[in-house]
């Protein structure tokens, strides 16, 4: 069961602007595949397209290499959990789950099985007289999740199932949906803005922006080889700091203080992004040669977040362990960067990876 | 010391305004149904007693309701208006709701336009449609026969209205989430969007009920004999131009024909009640 989805575009009727353009990916059988941008890059819209709930403007979808764009939703063979669960009030959980299976005419045996299969996969079984209105929202979001494992497609999208619920239980319900797919051998298409569900869950994500794909590629490429600077920014907890950089011969000087190697010969604009985890920043504490000031500290309990200006008023954001004693106007010098990712400044695409030196950023003279 | 004082003052003005409201509601209460009472009151009189316009005797009883009953054609106003009334509401629901269907979830040329042209037509008073009804009825042979009373009130532009307003508060979600399942409109209609809606269905039954029940002017126009004459004209029947009227027989007919109306009120009451989609979504 691959998908394949070449050029798709969507534009909707009386409109100019196109939502989506030119998206085209693979995904692979039994493969957990997020979708993730910030809301209203089209990510919902691309899954209701590939569910067939939306028509396609062009482009063309294949579903096990058959050309998918006109088939009616019911004959791609897949099943769908929405961000809303979409459950039938005046039915029980059991005649929910059991709905689609009826309408599809299969003998009753046959849907009492699945039926009581799926309930107990979401442990679920004991309530299955309940309506939805007496259940809790993680209930109502297994009962949900039932109806897409009773149905046996082999394609399961799944449209934010996860937002409506408290942290806690979304973290306890990420993993056994990832355990369940895998058991499963589901094809998994989900949808989240949430960077976080995108990284634990996904085999593959693909990154939506500006109503085109950013990049596709697992989430450990994704932080550590981003294409262009919004990937980079979209994942990681603190935030990548992007500070903008004179480029000189041989050096990048973020400000008068701050100046980092080059290695890579592709540099050649006058001006770069760059972009700095804040777990690579090294820092010492103290007004000598310090080049950055404290702003604020937020205290996370293993980790310290340090916001910081540096002496050209930009902002970087520092994570540094928790036993540091620093305070806010407090001087800082930062000593090393262990690695940074150099972006074009225009266009934020990549321009080259650099390792840094711990002890060898160059830091000028403290002009605090 | 200042947290162990309540707040009397408050206290005290917050009782009397509420004291002040119930007295209100009472009051109206009594208004409202001071009528109606009355009216149920002196069914249990004896007619001469009515006449003399007093308001109390010694001789209550259900002596009227007997005579209604067995000297007048009642009962069979009554079998008309339920006829009627059932076949209309019944159509009603209907028709509406698959029109109202066809409003929401089917995608047409000129949806909106024609949905617009069902408004236009709440704006005229039936009354205005009096006359090229008649003359419809008329040639298509119809007069004094249940069908003149039906078949112009199979559909009403206001249930369709309604029931799309209800259908169009369904979460876009369970029709897609249909859709996925492989649903056909049929069946979409019938077991999500029809069960769904079950409240505004239920309301909208009971207004057509009754409003054809309390019809009065269409049926005296079209019908002319007693088989097929419903309740309101019919009461308005026993109501002699000329000769000696028995008033206490009257009003217990009228009583007899409000009867309907409370029940599908105490009925309706405990199907009325919201929440009934709750879980749905969220």
């Amino acid at each position: 069961m691959t998908i394949t989805l070449e050029q798709l575009s969507k534009t909707y009727e009386g409109s100019h602007q196109p939502v989506l353009k030119d998206i085209s990916v693979q995904i692979n059988e039994g493969e957990f595949f997020v979708i993730v941008g910030p809301s209203g890059c089209g990510k919902s819209t691309l899954l209701r397209m590939i569910a067939g709930l939306t028509g396609i403007s062009s482009g063309k979808l294949m579903i096990n290499g058959e050309v998918a764009n006109q088939m009616p939703p019911k004959d791609r063979a897949l099943s769908m959990v929405f961000q809303s669960y979409a459950l039938f009030p005046f039915m029980n959980v059991a005649e929910n789950v059991g709905f689609g299976l009826k309408s599809r005419k299969l003998p009753k045996d046959e849907i009492n099985h699945r039926v009581n299969e799926a309930l107990a996969m979401v442990n679920l079984s004991e309530l299955r007289d309940r309506k939805p209105k007496e259940l809790s929202g993680g209930q109502r979001q297994r009962v949900a999740l039932a109806r897409a494992i009773a149905s046996e497609a082999k394609i399961c999208l799944m449209d934010e199932p996860l937002s409506n619920l408290d942290a806690q239980l979304r973290a306890k319900m990420r993993i056994e949906l990832k355990q369940l797919q895998r058991n499963l051998g589901l094809t998994v298409i989900y949808v989240t803005h949430d960077q976080v569900e995108a990284m634990t869950m996904a085999d593959r994500v693909m990154v939506l922006n500006d109503q085109k794909v950013q990049q596709v590629d697992t989430p450990e490429n994704l932080y550590q080889h981003p294409h262009n600077s919004f990937v980079a920014q979209f994942f990681g907890t603190p935030q990548i700091n992007l500070l903008t950089a004179n480029v000189t011969q041989c050096e990048l000087i973020i400000d008068s203080a701050l100046h980092l190697p080059i290695t890579s010969s592709r540099i050649n604009n006058s001006k770069v992004l760059i972009g700095i985890r804040p777990a690579d920043v090294r820092i010492r504490v103290g007004s000598q040669g310090a080049n950055a000031r404290v702003a604020a500290v937020s205290y996370l309990g293993d980790q310290l977040v340090i916001t910081a200006d540096l002496n050209d008023s930009q902002t970087i954001r520092i994570v540094a362990g928790s036993q540091m004693q620093v305070a806010p106007d407090d001087l800082i010098k930062i000593v090393g960067i262990k690695c940074f990712d150099v972006f074009d400044i225009n266009s934020k695409e990549l321009i080259s990876i650099q390792k840094g030196d711990v002890n060898d950023a160059r830091v000028a003279a403290a002009e605090f | 010391m200042e947290m162990s004082r309540p707040a009397t003052p408050t206290t005290n003005s917050a009782n009397a305004k509420k004291v002040g409201q119930y007295v209100l509601l009472l009051i109206l209460t009594l208004l409202v149904l001071g009528p109606f009472i009355l009216g149920l009151w002196t069914s249990l009189m004896p007619t001469a007693d009515i006449s003399k316009g007093a308001l109390w005797s010694s001789h209550i009883s259900l002596d009227n309701y007997v005579t209604a009953i067995t000297t007048t054609p009642m009962l069979r106003y009554l079998l008309n208006s339920l006829v009627i009334s059932t076949i209309t509401m019944l159509f009603q629901v209907l028709l509406c709701s698959i029109s109202a269907y066809a409003f929401v979830f089917l995608e047409f040329k000129y949806r909106k336009q024609l949905f617009m042209l069902f408004l236009i037509t709440m704006m005229l008073p039936f009354e205005a449609e009096v006359i090229p009804n008649f003359s419809t009825v008329r040639s298509m042979g119809l007069l004094n026969h249940y069908a003149a009373m039906v078949i112009p009130f199979l559909t009403a532009a206001f249930g369709t209205f309604m029931l799309r307003q209800s259908f169009m508060q369904m979460p876009i979600e369970l029709k897609e989430a249909a859709d996925i399942e492989g649903l056909s409109h049929l069946q979409f209609y019938w077991r999500l969007a029809l069960p769904y809606t079950k409240v505004s269905l239920m309301t909208l039954a009971a207004y057509s009920f009754l409003s054809s029940w309390n019809q009065y002017l269409w049926p005296m126009l079209t019908t002319f004999s007693d088989n097929f004459r419903p309740v309101q004209d019919g009461l308005r029947q026993l109501q002699g131009q000329e000769s000696f009227n028995n008033w206490g027989m009257i009003q217990a007919s009228a009583a007899i024909v409000v009867i309907p109306t409370l029940i599908i009120l105490f009925v309706g009451q405990h199907y009325f009640k919201a929440g009934l989609n709750e879980g749905a979504v969220k």
